[in-house]
């Protein structure tokens, strides 16, 4: 394998120090087949999968965000290995990029100790997206953040409303065209 | 409730639908506390994140810091070297210990035990005098940096850490036998915020609310980071899944992280406390001032920064509260593209709900003190 500097700069190689190599991220879904989670998804509907990469030990699966409940639903009844309990959800802006956002999952299975993180690509000009609230409820809160934040809509959340910032605010702060220091 | 109110730990509003005593409905509302750091970390160049976990929980600033340097060093490709990882499980494990001294305290002081908050509080000064020694902040420590420590824990450290070490266990037991026997406390707490290990699963808690339902699960254990994997421990579960199995499980790991503060003590590598890598890591005072080579770097990672290969990395940590994650994903630059930190106080307030409806009022004060919900870490 090629011996890569992390690109810390170019002009002196033995700078790198202690850094080791990081492995090219895979991104061949035949190689990536032993994973449980892309197993099962590929197995259910082959088409909801865009993509998927392993990258720092981590595997990110790009998901069709029509299918993104179904998809959640799947993992979590998976039979061996179940996603049943929801680590994180957030999300990505990308702009000035299209599309826009991406919207991240990550997964935990408690008793496989397995991790997979989920991604769907979501246009700037109306995110929208289904809430897995029915999937696990402790999506509640996160959808909340990243619609208030980002201003993300998720279908069929039970209380959709903004929950860091006050109800009247306006804009969403963790956009990237939302100025660090705030509108004056 | 709330969100001025002495038994929420902070500013915490509670919405609650009650029937006579009953609750009917409970709904927390957040926010008061929100700061932006996420936004804030956006404009900020990677090492100079450090100091800003720190303010997101002040009952672990360390755990913190770990877990942001953790992220980068896998974004980077980074190797510490081993005495700099065996500091970092020693520091860790002594935050656990202030963190679940500051929560007995107030938990047992909500419930009308004075005493307790009185003995911990004896002792975690102790700690903070230690985080002092070692950063020079009692509270913001920034000790971890990315690629290692700050400084060289000073002379005399490990020994005063080694004489609270031999002493702590009796003072466990001085609090257990205030508490843990007492008829009182047992009634306030038994059968009280009951969760089943599936609400628990699906409302997204984790740490000791997690694990006093019976759910056994301990990252530290399940996926070793910074060398766990070397320190024998066990992980205390519960099976009630009530206040009192979660005041149970904290208490002994009281006594397990105590038993991995020695462990590190009694093995505690030699060597560098730093990675050997000149572009990310500040070289030392000493080299500065003599070398031009060292010089040069130091000026550049101050006001250049040092870039990231493009990637993203969640990276959990087991904290006091439960799993603390951050997401970090860089663009390529010297400035994170997004960081998320994934509090655990902010999930385990979701199982709040499930824990005080249909119970009474006071038994609110009892269910929210044994999540131990921290509202810098659910605000950001």
């Amino acid at each position: 394998m090629e011996k890569g500097r992390a690109g810390l700069g170019s002009d002196s190689p033995e700078a790198g120090g202690h850094l080791v190599r990081l492995a090219p991220p895979v991104t061949d879904l035949e190689t990536l087949k032993s994973h449980p989670a892309l197993a099962r998804l590929l197995d259910w509907n082959a088409s909801a999968v865009q993509a998927a990469k392993f990258d720092r030990d981590e595997l990110t699966i790009w998901v069709d965000k029509a299918l993104i409940r179904e998809v959640c639903a799947i993992l979590r009844d998976h039979t061996q290995c179940p996603f049943n309990y929801l680590a994180d959800l957030t999300c990505v802006d990308w702009h000035p990029l299209e599309p826009r956002f991406e919207v991240v999952y990550h997964l935990l299975s408690i008793p496989a100790k397995e991790r997979v993180r989920l991604k769907a690509r979501l246009d700037g000009s109306s995110p929208a997206l289904e809430s897995v609230t029915s999937v696990w409820p402790s999506a509640n809160f996160y959808e909340r953040e990243v619609f208030d934040l980002f201003g993300v809509r998720f279908t069929g959340h039970p209380n959709l409303k903004r929950i860091m910032m006050p109800d009247d605010w306006e804009g969403h702060p963790l956009r990237k065209d939302y100025p660090v220091e705030g509108y004056r | 409730m709330g969100p001025q109110h002495p038994s929420t730990h902070g500013v915490l509003r509670l919405v609650l639908e009650i029937d006579g005593e009953t609750i009917v409905r409970l709904r927390p509302e957040i926010g008061y506390l929100h700061t932006g750091i996420e936004k804030t970390c956006e404009a900020k160049f990677y090492q100079q994140v450090v100091p800003l976990t720190d303010r997101i929980d002040y009952l672990c600033p360390l755990t913190n810091n770990l877990t942001y340097c953790l992220a980068v060093e896998k974004l980077l490709g980074l190797e510490i070297p081993p005495k700099a990882q065996w500091m970092r499980v020693l520091m860790n494990e002594l935050t656990r210990i202030n963190s679940h001294l500051v929560w007995l305290g107030s938990h047992a002081m909500d419930l009308g035990a004075m005493t307790v908050f009185l003995y911990c509080f004896r002792e975690r000064e102790d700690i903070l005098r230690f985080f002092e020694m070692i950063s020079g902040q009692r509270m913001m420590t920034s000790y971890f940096r990315i690629g290692g420590l700050a400084l060289e824990p000073p002379l005399g450290f490990f020994e005063k850490v080694k004489n609270f070490a031999d002493r702590f266990p009796g003072n466990v037991d001085e609090y257990e036998g205030l508490l843990t026997g007492n008829p009182i406390f047992m009634m306030r707490t038994k059968g009280v915020g009951r969760i089943s290990a599936e609400d628990a699963i699906a409302l997204g808690a984790c740490g000791p609310t997690l694990r006093g339902s019976g759910v056994d699960i301990d990252l530290r254990r399940d996926a070793p980071y910074t060398g766990y994997e070397n320190f024998k421990f066990k992980v205390p579960l519960g099976a009630e899944g009530d206040v009192f199995a979660r005041y149970i499980c904290r208490v002994q790991e009281l006594r397990e992280s105590i038993g991995m503060v020695q462990q590190a003590l009694a093995g505690m590598p030699e060597g560098p406390i730093k990675a050997d890598a000149p572009k990310v890591v500040l070289p030392d005072r000493e080299k500065m001032k003599t070398q031009m080579e060292a010089l040069i770097y130091h000026f550049k990672i101050i006001t250049e920064g040092f870039t990231v290969p493009a990637g993203e990395v969640y990276q959990a940590v087991e904290s006091p509260r439960g799993e603390m994650g951050y997401y970090v994903v860089s663009d390529g630059t010297a400035k994170p593209y997004r960081v998320h930190m994934r509090g655990p106080s902010y999930a385990n307030l979701q199982a709040l709900s499930k824990m005080c409806e249909g119970s009474l009022i006071a038994d609110v004060v009892a269910a929210v003190g044994s999540i131990d919900v921290v509202l810098g870490d659910v605000d950001r």
